[in-house]
């Protein structure tokens, strides 16, 4: 652990962002995790996504559970808000505040053991309700908060650093979220913020539930050459079925992707991806297809990667259910008491 | 870009861009870590080695480091480099038994020295520890040269002074003082094995203009004047006094007269006040005593009633750019402007002057009237004849005849020792893990983010009347620790090992100044606007690691680092380390000798 504080001098020409903040602005406390750990990179590259987004931090809540990957928002998005939840239980708070307040923007963040063991319910239920939120899973193979223990992420075959091996099949949460009905499904690695950055932009522009599961290497418990978590594995097999930029909403967009192996895809709040596949068949409109993908370069030991799935035709909770537009908190009396007429009215159908 | 070659000694030295800017390269990051610990004689002692004068220089140095502290390219000011080195000399014990030991045999070969300011006794303290028998000529009835003659005793106490100048006197110099050498060759005959010149740049500029004959008594040269006040020929002046040029004898000339009598005590330079020469410490320093700085203005004559300086007049002008952008000075076509004066001093320029040097004895001179010489070794066109200091290259600084001194000296020893004088030994460096324990480091890399302190002054009404009374007070014990943790120990540098890496980008993640970038090769043009902040300032350099696994490298912008060691303790596979370099320029004994 670092004990001191992080100098505040930063480099003077830093670009600075519709807001005039510069991604320092977007920093959070200084890492308590490992030197070296997968989530600290992960928290580096929502950081820059946030700065690049120009989102405002007070507009922001940040939702987690218990575990090395639900500590990492303390080191992003200071000025955001924060609910560091129960163990597993990061979905069902998610819920609420989003019922509560849909102006804000969710960012979830769990572990494979938030997510794939103890929340596994939960996490099941909230891909099922179509919460408008962003879901990272920092997948690091390994309970590492408790010293390295196999997690229900693990990939058969894959040893712990004490030499554990892995006997049951993974729990692949990018394939289950799918199967759960999640509108935006995506995969990446900590250590290529090409991929991840511009994967979390648009995740947070989609509207619906957005789920990117991120290998995150666990430097101390799990990240021998016999780990199929850690770096070297993930370096060596990782493969994108496609390569996305992401153009923020303001921008101008001056060139046209719609043609052949590149798709150019309209996100609700205006922003545009522009999705280059690298996998000829690979049809990111396509559930069953991105699921054959899925199984097909597990086979081969390989990693898909890249936006997944991707549906924008499901509508979210807030649809299914016609909500209030306006937050909870700033409903006032005359919004929440409809008058001793209409009671009155709403009485009689019951006599 | 090549992978950096850091065994290039050169590499990191620019890298600790104080040292890299100083002309004696003095280990300033190394000084001020033991500051901080209160060491103070190690401190003094460290800066003694490399600029020989600490106590003077910590007071009167034009500090070429301070603009090059790399503090200033990521805050307001530099670190107190210059005041810093004050500390260690005012708070620093007995240094005497710490002082190199002379041997008593001697080695036979005999060196004289020509003048008694920084380049001669630089020289001197080099030579004598080797055995070397030294003389030392020196006009003046003491040694110290410009140090004496030119810094007032407000600026720069006599006691300090003499204190450093005799640690190399009582080093056993055969000083010969209100010896004027008056012909080389009578010096040459004497069969020196060596003679090094360090006289100076000695003659002050007058300024010619109408009226002067009438009124000559009252127009002074401001080095000749400061250099009477030295030795106390002088101790009053007229009470308007006008001191023309903006250099800084002109702000030691100004403050000075206030002190001896000066009531109205003004300064006029010909050209803009942002283009004086002074360094801008000294032009504070005047202002705050009040003094006037009339810029634009054009002296253009004495003006005398009955024999006696009255007024000069000036002309106003104002500053316009031609096509090819040189600055030229417009008269405004206002009235002239008279300024009542008792007294003139010229500050406007000092030149070198050799008369003593007969020019048919070898030794050649170029078009300025310079002697020619070899850059690096300091030797002129005469075998056994050196220069250093402002003689050798005109007026400059005192660290820079140090720095000259040093390399004469070195010169001078090879010659004696018959070797090749552009064989240079190399310098001495070392590069060291600082590493103590997982995230621990035997520096302190937690660095203050507080503002430049002040030097406390001491009271004006005081200083004001009296010229022995040191304006500076320095920094007390507690001020030189804040100032000490603002250093960003430069010296401590990021040693990088690509095949330990694993890309995990922890430390591109961490470092504070977006310095650190993962990234495909390219040339150093396309490389350095590829980076996660640009590296614009081509000073600096890319370090650039050799291929990772990936296929990619590790570039890293030394413009802006901290030094804050977090990149290394965020790095899990210690390819990162941080290591200190020290660097110790080759001077006069480095080479083994019988």
């Amino acid at each position: 652990m670092t004990y001191i504080r992080k100098p505040k001098f930063r480099h003077p020409q830093l670009k600075t962002n519709d807001l005039g903040f510069t991604h320092r602005d977007y920093e959070g406390a200084l890492t308590t995790l490992c030197a070296g750990c997968g989530h600290d990179s992960i928290s580096a590259a929502i950081i820059q996504a946030a700065t690049e987004m120009s989102l405002p931090p007070h507009r922001v809540a940040k939702l987690s559970g218990i575990g090395c990957s639900s500590k990492i928002p303390a080191y992003f998005l200071s000025k955001s808000h924060g609910f560091n939840s129960v163990h597993g239980r990061m979905p069902s708070v998610a819920t609420g505040a989003n019922l509560a307040n849909k102006e804000l923007a969710y960012l979830g963040v769990s572990g494979d053991g938030d997510s794939a063991s103890i929340g596994l319910g939960q996490f099941c239920h909230i891909v099922r309700r179509r919460i408008n939120m962003l879901y990272i899973v920092a997948n690091n193979g390994t309970y590492g908060l408790t010293k390295g223990q196999l997690s229900a992420t693990s990939d058969i075959g894959s040893r712990t650093k004490s030499g554990e091996e892995s006997l049951y099949n993974n729990i692949d949460l990018a394939a289950l979220a799918i199967e759960m009905g999640a509108s935006f499904v995506a995969r990446s690695f900590s250590g290529d913020k090409s991929q991840l950055v511009p994967l979390i932009q648009a995740g947070l522009s989609h509207k619906g539930f957005a789920f990117i599961d991120v290998i995150s290497p666990c430097v101390t418990f799990n990240n021998t050459d016999l780990s199929t978590h850690g770096y070297k594995n993930t370096w060596e097999n990782y493969e994108a079925l496609s390569s996305i930029d992401y153009v923020p909403m303001r921008e101008e967009i001056t060139t046209s992707y719609s043609t052949g192996e590149d798709k150019e895809i309209t996100l609700h709040d205006g922003s545009v991806i522009h999705l280059h596949k690298t996998s000829k068949n690979y049809e990111p409109n396509d559930k069953e297809n991105a699921l054959h993908h899925i199984n097909e370069y597990k086979k081969q030991g390989k990693i898909a990667t890249g936006l997944l799935y991707i549906n924008q035709d499901i509508s979210d909770l807030h649809e299914l259910l016609d909500t209030v537009d306006k937050p909870f908190n700033s409903l006032a009396t005359q919004d929440l008491c409809p008058g001793a007429e209409t009671l009155k009215t709403i009485n009689d159908t019951f006599r | 870009m090549k992978p950096t070659d850091f065994t290039d000694p050169d590499y990191f030295h620019k890298v600790v861009d104080c040292q890299w800017a100083c002309p004696a390269h003095t280990p300033v990051p190394e000084y001020i870590r033991l500051i901080a610990e209160k060491r103070y004689t190690d401190a003094y002692m460290i800066n003694w080695h490399s600029n020989v004068f600490p106590g003077i220089l910590g007071r009167t140095c034009d500090r070429p480091c301070e603009p090059a502290c790399r503090r200033s390219r990521v805050e307001e000011q530099p670190v107190a480099i210059c005041r810093l080195k004050r500390v260690a000399a005012d708070y620093k014990s007995d240094i005497r038994h710490l002082l190199p030991e002379v041997p008593k045999k001697k080695n036979g070969k005999h060196i004289a020295l020509v003048g008694g300011g920084p380049a001669s006794l630089t020289v001197a303290r080099d030579l004598l520890p080797l055995g070397y028998q030294i003389t030392l000529f020196e006009k003046d009835q003491k040694s110290g040269g410009a140090m004496r003659t030119q810094i007032p005793r407000f600026r720069l106490p006599h006691a300090v002074l003499d204190e450093e100048l005799n640690y190399i006197l009582n080093m056993g110099v055969d000083h010969r003082f209100n010896e004027e050498i008056t012909s080389m060759q009578a010096l040459l005959d004497e069969n020196f094995d060596a003679v090094f010149v360090g006289t100076g740049a000695p003659l002050g500029k007058g300024l010619n203009l109408p009226g002067q004959e009438k009124c000559k008594d009252n127009i002074h040269i401001g080095i000749e004047w400061l250099a009477n006040i030295a030795f106390e020929h002088v101790s009053s002046i007229g009470k308007n006094v006008i001191v023309l040029g903006g250099g800084n004898t002109a702000m030691d000339c100004c403050r000075t007269a206030k002190r001896l009598g000066g009531e109205n005590v003004t300064v006029t330079v010909r050209s803009g006040f942002d283009e004086m020469k002074a360094s801008p410490w000294e032009i504070e320093d005047a202002q705050a005593e009040d003094i006037p700085v009339l810029n634009f203005h054009v002296p253009r004559g004495y003006i005398h009633e009955n024999g006696k300086l009255v007024a000069m007049e000036f002309e106003k002008v104002r500053r316009e750019y031609d096509a090819d952008g040189k600055r030229l000075l417009i008269p405004t076509g206002e009235d002239p402007m008279i300024l009542p004066c008792d007294d003139v001093l010229c500050a406007i320029g000092q030149e070198n002057s050799f008369p003593w040097i007969e020019r048919n004895i070898g030794i050649k001179f170029d078009q300025w009237n310079l002697p020619v010489l070899d850059d690096v070794t300091f030797q002129s066109t005469h075998e056994k004849v050196f220069f250093g200091g402002d003689a050798a290259l005109g007026p400059d600084n005192i660290i820079t005849a140090v720095a000259h001194g040093h390399e004469a000296a070195l010169s001078i020893d090879l010659l004696c020792q018959n070797q090749d004088l552009n064989q240079r030994p190399a310098p001495g460096t070392t590069l060291d893990s600082q590493k103590m324990g997982i995230h621990q480091w035997s520096y302190s890399n937690d660095i203050s983010n507080e503002l430049r302190n002040q030097v406390p002054h001491a009271e004006k009404a005081k200083t004001l009347n009296d010229i022995n009374i040191e304006v500076e007070l320095g920094f007390n014990e507690q001020l030189a620790y804040e100032e000490t943790m603002r250093c960003l120990n430069c010296d401590v540098q990021t040693v990088f090992t690509d095949n330990l890496c694993i890309e995990c980008d922890a430390c591109a993640d961490i470092c504070p100044t977006d310095c650190i970038t993962f990234t495909g090769n390219a040339e150093e043009k396309i490389l350095r606007t590829n980076l996660m902040a640009p590296a614009g300032n081509t000073d600096q350099d890319l370090y650039v690691s050799g291929e990772l696994s990936t296929g990619r490298i590790m570039a890293k912008n030394e413009d802006l680092c901290l030094h804050c060691g977090l990149c290394a303790e965020r790095c899990p596979t210690n390819a990162w380390d941080m290591r200190k370099y020290l660097f110790n320029t080759a001077k006069a004994g480095s080479l083994c000798q019988k």
